[in-house]
């Protein structure tokens, strides 16, 4: 059973046609790479992923489960979590209360008006072992306007990881870092076990490549090539995508 | 017969009077996205104004007409000021806009109050309009004629300058995409303060035009300014054309409802602008969701 | 504990000997009479404040469901019915007209939602001021009697004022657990990042229709004793300025705080009640408090203040030599 499934996927906007025929298969543990050019659709395939956006035809499975017609809210209550490219976090409250927020959403203490949230021992407790994996459990208390750019990054794979994901879909985790800080989020994501499946999309070639096992190439919405990394290097094909011929 | 006629006379006369009222809110709304809720409070003191001119209150007696200008420009200076002072100072949060002339709604209200105090001031029709006009057996006040004409001379002339002139072109930009159209280098901001005053100033001559029928009292600011919501929520924020046929329709459920259901007349006013919001929040003719 | 918390206990403790013991130092009926006013005023801002400070949500059609509360006691104790019920009736038609409010006014976010609310707010206005075989229209219904809950008659002025400060103190703590609750930090997720906050799993718009509710009952509870206060209901609260003046008390406050209703409450009420007698033109004041307040200190008096506080603190501190 494939980890991910999707289907003859199609989307458009009025006229423009954002994501079309689109077919993907990722197998349980495999380590994804979506490419592309700007424009290419592969955010728009994320949002359709994660239901935030919802197709105009097609199917997309989860472990073998069907959730086209799923709410993007139940999904991550399904094993899907996502990272974001511009970092949307809550910068008025300290790392461990945005990981604690990851951890709350998928418990049913989330409805709880009563006791106070600071009592909710086990959400500590798990927020701070998410954070030792990105290794920021040392700063845990600082609010989150006074962290680093590359800090976000990791707290936002944090939270992606608190909520103990089968599949995890990660927006271009490096974009606007620093090389030092590109290696720590580099060790994070390779310090992931195979029971975490992973899809990332990246521009950064050099850390993507290294990451990746299967590449899928997008253009104007379409898969144009896909194979592990030898196979789409020498596809004439992906030179025609990036250098337009 | 007679009865519906006039009924429907009234409502297009009071429709004119709140296409005058709400051109400019429609235009403030859709160009700098906020619901002016001071413009009922520019509205009264428009009318405050020019009726002071027109009774020669502080003894300087004037034609109506003119009065009708100094009122217009009286209040189109002071929407510049609350634009450039106070708007100005909270660029892109249209939320503490909107918060900004609810408070100076209140002050403009008080500030009426000590100027002229509690009592209605009436104005009196101006002498060449006087009078009544004779259809057969029909017979109508001149004046409520005449709104109606002001009202699409002035609608005429926003149209014009919204599509022959560059400042509408720039509006109509602003509009569109305040964000594009800085791109392209029209100073937007300065346009803000052009179409805050240009929205002032109407309400200001909307108040006035209308004094001769609704008299000038404390609490007609608290009329105006809903009706001139509903006119821009079914007509559409941002667009002339929706104003003038949300006008046109409000000034009918407004009369109409008052003569047949007066239980429920403000209910049949505002339920359709509920309807429009939650249905098709764009309005009829609206460029975008507020 | 450290001294930070030891201080704010103490200053709690301070204010509840104080409020407790308010009629025996403050001077006067009359100030008694709005000490009440502010408690229930209070109540409202608190309620206002769960949608407007930690749901996001600016609501300009309050004063029409306060309104429904009040005319529903009202109507029910001129029918001839006694005071338990004609409560249990204004609770539960509050918290229902929330419920439909919430299902409309959901349906958009920022200043959609606002209009929305103001709609609601104008259309329950109208029916009260035009639906004159049901609620008098400008005549309105007056309130012949208040509750005498155990025995204890509210028309004596400082049984009601002891009553209210009881309520008062009860709504308080309910906000405050709600606040600190995992309840509470959702729907704070919810006004910083909705879109996040759905991709995390949360349900956003159910929790917003809680928060509704919640703020429903505060709402009703400060309409009742208002109710009872005034004993008299006219289409007036309901008004437009009637919702913007409770929206003031959160906004002037400091929003998303619980102090910041209760100081935004007590600063209308008096500017209301007492500076009228010096300046006749007390709406303008307020309006340009309002204004000042929104363009100079955003986040209201409450945080405003405590800013200033931390800086005039380093200030001095620097200014002394000693290291900060």
């Amino acid at each position: 059973m494939s980890a991910l499934t999707v289907t003859n996927l199609c989307k458009a906007f009025g006229g423009l046609h954002v994501t079309t025929n689109v077919n993907l298969n990722v197998e349980p543990g495999e380590r994804r790479l979506i490419i592309g050019p700007n424009g290419a659709g592969k955010t728009t395939l994320f949002n359709l992923i994660t239901g935030e956006i919802t197709p105009d035809s097609g199917a997309i499975k989860l472990f073998g489960e069907d959730i086209t017609r799923t709410p993007s809210r139940r999904r991550p209550h399904l094993g899907m979590a996502r990272t974001y490219q511009i970092i949307t976090l809550f910068p008025r409250d300290s790392i461990i209360h945005n990981v604690s927020l990851a951890l709350l959403g998928l418990s049913p203490a989330r409805w709880n008006p009563i006791t106070n949230l600071r009592h909710q021992g086990h959400l500590i407790e798990n927020g701070l072992k998410a954070l030792e994996r990105v290794g920021l459990a040392h700063i845990a208390e600082r609010p989150l306007s006074q962290t680093s750019y590359g800090e976000r990054r990791r707290v936002e794979i944090a939270m992606a990881l608190a909520q103990n994901p089968k599949l995890l879909l990660l927006d271009e985790p490096f974009a606007g870092l620093s090389i030092d800080e590109r290696q720590d989020v580099h060790k994070c994501l390779m310090a992931i076990p195979r029971d975490v499946t992973m899809v990332m999309i990246e521009h950064n070639m050099d850390v993507a490549l290294a990451f990746a096992e299967r590449i899928t190439l997008l253009h104007f919405g379409e898969v144009i090539v896909e194979g592990n990394r030898a196979e789409v290097v020498d596809n004439p094909r992906t030179r025609e995508v990036y250098l337009g011929h | 017969m007679s009865f519906w006629l006039v009924l429907t006379v009234n409502s297009i006369t009071f429709g004119g009077l709140l296409f005058l009222l709400s051109a400019g809110f429609s235009l403030i709304f859709g160009l700098m996205r906020i619901p002016n809720l001071t413009h009922g409070s520019l509205f009264m003191l428009g009318a405050y104004v020019g009726a002071t001119f027109v009774a020669g209150l502080t003894g300087f007696q004037m034609n109506f007409w003119l009065a009708a200008v100094v009122a217009t420009l009286t209040v189109a200076v002071a929407g510049a000021l609350a634009e450039r002072l106070l708007l100005r100072r909270l660029p892109g949060d249209q939320l503490a806009q909107v918060l900004v002339t609810l408070g100076l709604s209140f002050m403009a209200a008080d500030f009426c109050l000590m100027v002229w105090g509690g009592d209605p001031l009436s104005v009196t029709t101006p002498s060449e309009l006087q009078g009544f006009a004779r259809f057969g057996t029909m017979v109508f006040p001149l004046y409520r004629l005449a709104i109606i004409v002001i009202a699409m001379v002035v609608a005429i002339a926003l149209w014009l300058m919204l599509e022959r002139t560059r400042l509408g072109a720039m509006i109509r930009a602003g509009v569109d995409d305040p964000d594009m159209a800085r791109v392209v280098g029209i100073r937007v901001s300065q346009l803000f303060t052009i179409v805050f005053a240009l929205g002032a100033g109407l309400a200001g001559f909307a108040g006035i035009v209308g004094g001769p029928i609704l008299s000038v009292y404390p609490g007609l600011d608290q009329d105006m300014l809903p009706l001139a919501l509903v006119v821009v929520i079914l007509g559409g924020s941002g667009s002339l054309l929706g104003s003038f046929v949300g006008s046109i329709i409000v000034g009918f459920i407004y009369n109409f409802g008052q003569a047949l259901l007066p239980e429920l007349a403000y209910f049949v006013l505002f339920m359709p602008m509920l309807l429009v919001l939650l249905l098709r929040p764009q309005g009829l003719f609206g460029r975008h969701v507020p | 504990m450290n001294s930070a918390t030891s201080g704010r206990i103490f200053a709690i403790v301070v204010a509840i000997g104080a409020l407790a013991t308010l009629p025996y130092w403050m001077q006067g009926i009359y100030y008694v009479n709005v000490a009440s006013q502010i408690l229930f005023y209070a109540i409202f801002a608190l309620g206002l404040n769960i949608l407007v400070g930690y749901g996001g949500l600016v609501s300009l059609g309050h004063a029409g469901l306060f309104g429904v509360s009040a005319y529903a006691a009202g109507y029910m104790l001129q029918l001839g019915y006694g005071h338990s019920l004609a409560i249990a009736v204004a609770l539960f038609m509050g918290m229902a007209s929330m419920a439909v409010y919430a299902v409309l006014s959901l349906r958009a976010t920022g200043i959609g939602f606002i209009m929305i609310t103001l709609a609601l707010g104008e259309i329950l206005w109208g029916l009260a001021y035009r639906w004159i075989s049901l609620t008098g229209g400008d005549n309105g219904i007056s309130v012949p009697s208040r509750p005498a809950p155990f025995g204890f008659s509210m028309s004596d002025i400082n049984t009601f004022y002891y009553i209210t400060l009881i309520t008062f103190i009860a709504s308080l703590a309910l906000c405050w657990v709600f606040v600190r609750s995992p309840f509470g930090a959702a729907l704070r997720g919810t006004r910083d990042q909705p879109r996040r906050m759905n991709a995390l799993g949360y349900h956003v718009w159910a929790i917003r229709f809680w928060a509704c509710l919640f703020s429903g009952l505060l709402t009703a509870v400060s309409a009742l004793l208002f109710v009872y206060y005034t004993q008299f209901i006219s289409p007036q609260t309901l008004a437009l300025t009637s919702s913007a003046e409770v929206l003031l008390m959160v906004i002037s406050g400091g929003p998303g705080t619980l102090l910041g209703p209760i100081i935004g409450a007590g600063l209308v009420v008096i500017v209301k009640n007492v500076v009228s007698a010096f300046i006749e033109r007390w709406n303008f004041l307020l309006g340009a408090i309002f204004v000042a307040i929104v363009i100079l200190m955003p986040e209201g008096l409450v945080p405003g203040s405590v800013r200033l506080w931390r800086l005039a603190m380093r200030w001095r501190r620097t200014k002394g030599g000693t290291a900060p």
